[in-house]
């Protein structure tokens, strides 16, 4: 019992240092949290896609639309359940600064996303009007949207404002199921476009596949590509979580510099901390030489100081933890539905616990070595 | 009467390791907060560079960016007849007509795919970007399944460098000139015959045009009499703005995300200096006291700790602005959110960012010395002499 106890006495004796030390920590294991989930936040969408779907789109680039008919060809390849289609609408809501992703599908498209929950009278609502459209839970709630509103959209690809009655919320069957996206009829979308401009319609960006095995994603994927092969529209079909993780890996520049900088934070309260325990241990080397004197080892004076070290540290570790949730919490309701699936994450709550061990540990080395090494005769000489 | 400077500057030699570690956590801090705001300068500065002032963009109304944007030949032959727009060496108008469509290529690095931007140009096109330099190989020939690519694609694309092809709209490109584009965002393109890209892709329509003017003061006028034409359903703009707005998003979201790392980590370095400062107030208790009876006032006293603060903030500005100028050679390509297409930019270090970071760093140090400061102001002499 005394050991603990000297510890505990010994890190509050300076109590202003201590809770200078320990604010730091907080902070600074919370942004590393923080950081953590941003970067985990851009990859939620690859996470949270299904391995039994399969994405077609254009070989050249999404810029290229596929004509509709591909639809047929697609359908009859062995292995390929159902099959629905989506097109990227790209229409503005008041301003540029209300960015959410809004999609033109194919009756068949929610069939195919069960995570997508909508109830039956609203899913009816939904297929009766023709200019009928569904959004997400978040979505609505940013913009606070009811069923029955009108929400007008100033095309940027498809020229002219568009103004669809929202008949339906839908909600994510799991945590992780973004729930800010925006959908309309495609075949609305697809009968105004060939009005106004004829060459460009009956096309559409993607097209999703059923997979009637998951285990013949690659098998699958081959085929429809070979189906089309040399043809004037080629395509490139590929994993649902392939298909988004080429979205992640465009920002890929930026994710890393956000981890990198993750890591300087920890960096810069290493720094802070292995002050504290050098100004420490300076002070009482007289303490650990009258401990040497009375026949404790070399190790048990280090012991001390890593204890002390390590215990400052995990208090701030544990107490920053705490505080990511509500960080977290601030920092999406800013950031709207730009990151959808914005959640701390196990794994981070166990590398920030990883790495307010290893600030206690790396900080509490210098001043341990030196407390070990000291000679009792300089230790009882110094003065502090 | 003020506590001399040098006496000031000897006590942080005098504690080196503490010195060391407040002053490296605030090097952290000032060359993270540096960095992304070289970062931010970069990429405004590659995109407002690309403009030029007298050139003017049109693109269909509310398209935002050239690859979304489509303009038909009859409007096309509409604007192109317009009094203002200057005429080339040649007797030609300055106008030209491109279409622009992006590409999927892997990268070269990492092998994973990136849009770029396929640009059809026409020698006008060329003339009325005089940044534009050939440094390897030669022009394409019109007519003909040949491409120019800019520098930073032909560094990071796989089959994009001199000599190389591509495929994509079902032939294959020879690569047979690299170009410089002076750091603007051209080194991000693939440049190739306009009508041949146009047949490529089977499009009809243009993207968007380009042309100059012969006063650029006609800007308005000319703006006015492209909009108000029912015909068209177009939108003009100067270039340079153009381009700088195609920066926004990203500029602003890098800015904002710095800025507000930048302030979060600076609260654990404005602690490191308090511990430092009070530290160091604590252990020189009799100095102080000394200092008082030799007749120091305590307004010396704190402009003295403060100092030492302020000093201490120096040079881990100083420190970290050196380790930031350094990411100068580092040059970053990634994906604009809002043109969708890869643009690369380097950190680029300018006096205001150099002022900036060095502010910053003094008042980390100021906010971390203030309060060590007055409680040694506030020391009473003969409390002070006896603790020592």
């Amino acid at each position: 019992m005394f050991v603990p106890l000297l510890v505990l006495r010994n890190a509050f004796r300076h109590k202003l240092r201590t809770t200078l030390t320990i604010v730091g920590i907080i902070v600074a294991i919370s942004a590393f949290g923080l950081l953590r989930t941003i970067v985990d936040a851009w990859y939620a969408g690859a996470n949270a896609s299904s391995s039994a779907r399969l994405v077609t789109r254009s070989s050249v680039s999404l810029v290229f639309a596929l004509p509709l008919n591909y639809a047929q060809k697609i359908r009859q390849v062995p292995g390929v359940a159902s099959i629905a289609w989506a097109n990227w609408f790209g229409g503005v809501y008041i301003n540029e600064r209300n960015f959410f992703a809004q999609f033109a599908i194919s009756p068949s498209y929610l069939d195919l996303y069960p995570e997508f929950v909508l109830t039956d009278e609203q899913r009816k609502a939904f297929q009766a009007d023709r200019v009928g459209a569904v959004a997400g839970r978040k979505l609505a709630e940013k913009f606070g949207w009811k069923v029955g509103d009108q929400i007008p959209l100033r095309g940027t690809i498809y020229p002219g404002t568009w103004t669809f009655n929202l008949r339906g919320i839908y909600d994510g069957a799991e945590e992780g199921t973004d729930t800010s996206t925006f959908f309309l009829h495609f075949d609305y979308l697809n009968e105004a476009i060939k009005r106004q401009y004829p060459r460009r319609g009956d096309q559409t960006g993607v097209f999703i596949e059923q997979l009637r095995d998951p285990e013949d994603a690659a098998a699958v994927s081959q085929a429809i590509d070979a189906t089309f092969k040399n043809s004037l529209a080629e395509t490139l079909t590929e994993t649902e979580k392939a298909f988004q993780l080429g979205f992640v890996s465009m920002s890929e520049a930026i994710l890393l510099a956000i981890q990198a900088v993750s890591y300087v934070v920890i960096v810069i309260i290493m720094a802070v901390m292995a002050n504290t325990m050098a100004m420490t241990a300076r002070e009482r080397y007289g303490e650990y030489a009258t401990f040497k004197a009375l026949g404790f080892s070399n190790g048990f004076v280090a012991m001390l100081i890593f204890a002390e070290s390590l215990g400052i540290a995990l208090i701030g570790g544990l107490l920053g933890i705490a505080f990511t949730f509500p960080m977290a919490e601030i920092f999406a309701r800013t950031v709207g539905s730009i990151l959808p699936g914005f959640k701390v994450s196990d794994e981070t709550m166990v590398a920030q616990l990883a790495s307010a061990c290893v600030i206690g540990v790396v900080a509490a080395a210098v001043p341990a070595w030196n407390a070990a090494r000291v000679r009792i005769v300089d230790g009882l000489r110094a003065i502090g | 009467m003020a506590v001399p400077l040098n006496y000031i500057a000897r006590n942080l030699v005098a504690r080196r390791l503490t010195t060391a570690l407040t002053a490296g956590g605030m090097a952290l801090v000032v060359y993270v907060f540096a960095t992304v705001l070289m970062l931010a300068a970069g990429l405004e500065q590659t995109l407002v560079a690309t403009g030029q002032d007298d050139n003017v963009v049109v693109i269909r109304r509310s398209s935002q960016t050239e690859v979304q944007s489509g303009i038909s030949r009859s409007q096309a032959g509409v604007v192109e007849s317009l009094p203002q727009i200057a005429v080339g060496a040649d007797g030609h108008p300055l106008v030209s007509k491109e279409p622009v469509v992006l590409i999927n290529l892997p990268k070269r690095a990492t092998g994973k795919p990136a849009n770029v931007v396929i640009r059809g140009v026409t020698p006008a096109g060329l003339a009325l970007r005089p940044q534009v330099k050939l440094v390897e190989g030669r022009m394409f020939q019109p007519g003909t399944a040949e491409v120019i690519a800019g520098r930073s694609i032909a560094d990071g694309f796989q089959g994009a460098g001199l000599g190389e092809t591509l495929r994509f709209a079902s032939r294959d490109w020879t690569v047979v000139g690299v170009f410089d584009a002076g750091r603007t965002g051209f080194d991000s393109e693939i440049w190739g015959d306009a009508e041949q890209m146009l047949q490529a892709f089977r499009r009809i329509n243009f993207s968007s045009m380009l042309f100059r003017l012969n006063d650029a003061d006609d800007f308005d006028a000319v703006k006015a009499t492209i909009e108000n034409d029912p015909r068209l359903q177009l939108e003009a703009k100067r270039e340079k703005r153009f381009y700088a707005e195609q920066s926004e998003a990203l500029s602003k979201f890098i800015s904002y995300l710095g800025t507000g790392i930048s302030i979060i980590f600076s609260i654990g370095a404005v602690i490191g200096a308090a511990i430092t400062m009070y530290a160091s107030v604590a252990s020189r208790t009799g100095e102080i006291g000394t200092l008082r009876a030799l007749g120091f006032s305590r307004g010396s006293i704190l402009a003295a700790f403060l100092g030492e603060a302020l000093l201490l903030g120096l040079l881990g500005g100083v420190v970290g602005l050196l380790g930031a100028s350094t990411m100068q050679a580092v040059s970053i390509s990634t994906t604009n959110f809002q043109t969708f297409a890869e643009i690369a930019f380097s950190f680029t270090l300018t006096p205001k960012i150099v002022i900036v970071s060095l502010i910053f760093a003094l008042i980390m140090g100021f906010i971390g010395g203030f309060l060590p400061a007055a409680r040694a102001a506030r020391m009473k002499i003969v409390d002070a002499l006896r603790a020592a």
